[in-house]
């Protein structure tokens, strides 16, 4: 089965997804990244869609998780290159994509995930919340 | 279909369709006299001809009782042309069925000269005659009100596309100053153009300015709700600004909750958040 390969830049995970998602390859990608989060110890995660062209809701949602299950994992998602089609088929279906951050390219992306590992430094106290710097806008 | 019944119609038509022509023109003056200069004597006469002469055909060859008869077809095409031109030319409904109407009179009088001795007869005649004149009457309606209507959606349409544009107010500032009141169809395509243009621009604040929305309702907030989260999902940011004191207040009020969007009372304090936000000042020249 393809899957949908992990780069690694410094402290960064970088997704870029080039296929049609579907649901197994979804699936696959979320169990990959929360696997290499946790052996790299990865502050950011960057997903790149812009080649994306279709989402279906169980995709949409697997955004949410995958942000969800890297905040665990102490490290900021962004999602960049959404296409205006996927947006509004997202808000269509009801997912505005809670706690998910996002950029229009890579670029404001890597910058993002720079300025949330600048306010969230490694050595941080036990206990902090950090979903506060993520949600931040 | 039973066959058809005998009728002296088509052939009193055929007797006297000259006479019958110069008493309806006559007849159909008056009522005309509103919209002087609108249509000359000479048109009308030459449009209140051919329908004569197409009627007293169809009447020969077709069903009385029924306009769905293949007879009628271009009786029925020629009502549709006058009454589109009567509906452009801004006659009202009324006067473009006064057109079929006002042949009556006339019509009935050649009736009750020809069956003056036979009452009984006179009576089917005439009731035979005023159900096919008043369906081609509201078929003139009908065709009247559907060109209004076409008109209507044509300018709904222009509408739409010129009351949807998005400005560049600065590197990476969009501005989207929306008028009218916000239905899904109109935020689908403010949506989609918004989305392109952040696109296109790289933008990454867009300010949407309601100064021009009349009125502000759950529909309409969920409108603009939707069309934020859409430009969030590709990674610009909106600021809602033009709320007008009435609008703060209904959307109090209806309970509507606004989320996290940046709200600001005018599109000058919103526009200084965008700048804000791209990490822009502006300043006074030196001098001044």
């Amino acid at each position: 089965m393809d899957r949908i390969p992990i780069l690694k830049m410094g402290n960064i995970l970088l997704v870029t997804i080039q296929v049609d998602m579907h649901d197994r390859l979804a699936l696959a990608l979320q169990e990959d990244l929360t696997e290499r989060i946790s052996t790299t110890g990865a502050r950011g995660v960057l997903i790149d869609i812009s080649s994306l062209e279709i989402v279906d809701s169980f995709i949409g949602r697997m955004f949410s998780n995958i942000a969800a299950m890297a905040r665990v994992l102490d490290a900021a998602t962004v999602v960049v290159g959404m296409r205006p089609a996927v947006a509004i088929t997202l808000v269509e279906l009801g997912l505005s994509l809670p706690g998910v951050r996002t950029a229009l390219d890579v670029d404001r992306g890597m910058e993002l995930l720079r300025v949330s590992d600048e306010r969230n430094p490694v050595v941080h106290v036990a206990g902090t919340e950090d979903g506060g710097a993520l949600g931040a806008s | 279909m039973s066959p058809q019944p005998t009728t002296r119609i088509p052939e009193i038509l055929k007797t006297h369709e000259s006479s019958l022509l110069n008493e309806w023109v006559r007849e159909q003056t008056p009522h005309l006299a509103s919209q002087r200069g609108r249509i000359s004597d000479a048109d009308l006469r030459e449009q209140s001809r051919e329908f004569l002469s197409l009627f007293q055909q169809a009447a020969q060859r077709g069903r009385l009782d029924t306009l769905q008869d293949p007879a009628w077809r271009e009786v029925l095409e020629l009502l549709n042309g006058i009454s589109q031109s009567r509906a452009k030319q801004g006659f009202t409904p009324a006067q473009t069925a006064n057109f079929v109407i006002s042949l009556k009179r006339p019509f009935f009088a050649r009736l009750n000269q020809e069956y003056a001795k036979d009452g009984a007869g006179l009576a089917e005649e005439t009731w035979r005659a005023t159900v096919l004149l008043d369906e081609l009457a509201l078929h003139t309606v009908t065709s009247h009100i559907k060109m209004r209507e076409e008109v209507i959606l044509r300018q709904q349409e222009e509408m739409l596309e010129l009351s949807t544009p998005v400005v560049k107010l600065w590197d990476g500032i969009l501005a989207l100053p929306m008028i009218g009141t916000l239905d899904s169809a109109r935020t689908q395509v403010v949506m989609e153009s918004l989305l392109q243009r952040i696109v296109e621009t790289g933008a990454d604040v867009a300010i949407i300015d309601i100064t021009g929305v009349p009125t502000v309702d759950t529909l309409v907030a969920q409108h603009l709700l939707k069309t934020v989260t859409a430009a969030r999902l590709m990674g610009a940011e909106c600021i809602i600004s033009g709320i007008r004191p009435q609008i703060a207040q209904t959307i109090v009020h209806l309970g509507v909750e606004l989320g996290d969007v940046i709200t600001k009372a005018t599109l000058a304090d919103a526009f200084a958040v965008a700048l804000q936000r791209r990490g822009l000042a502006m300043t006074r020249a030196a001098g001044r």
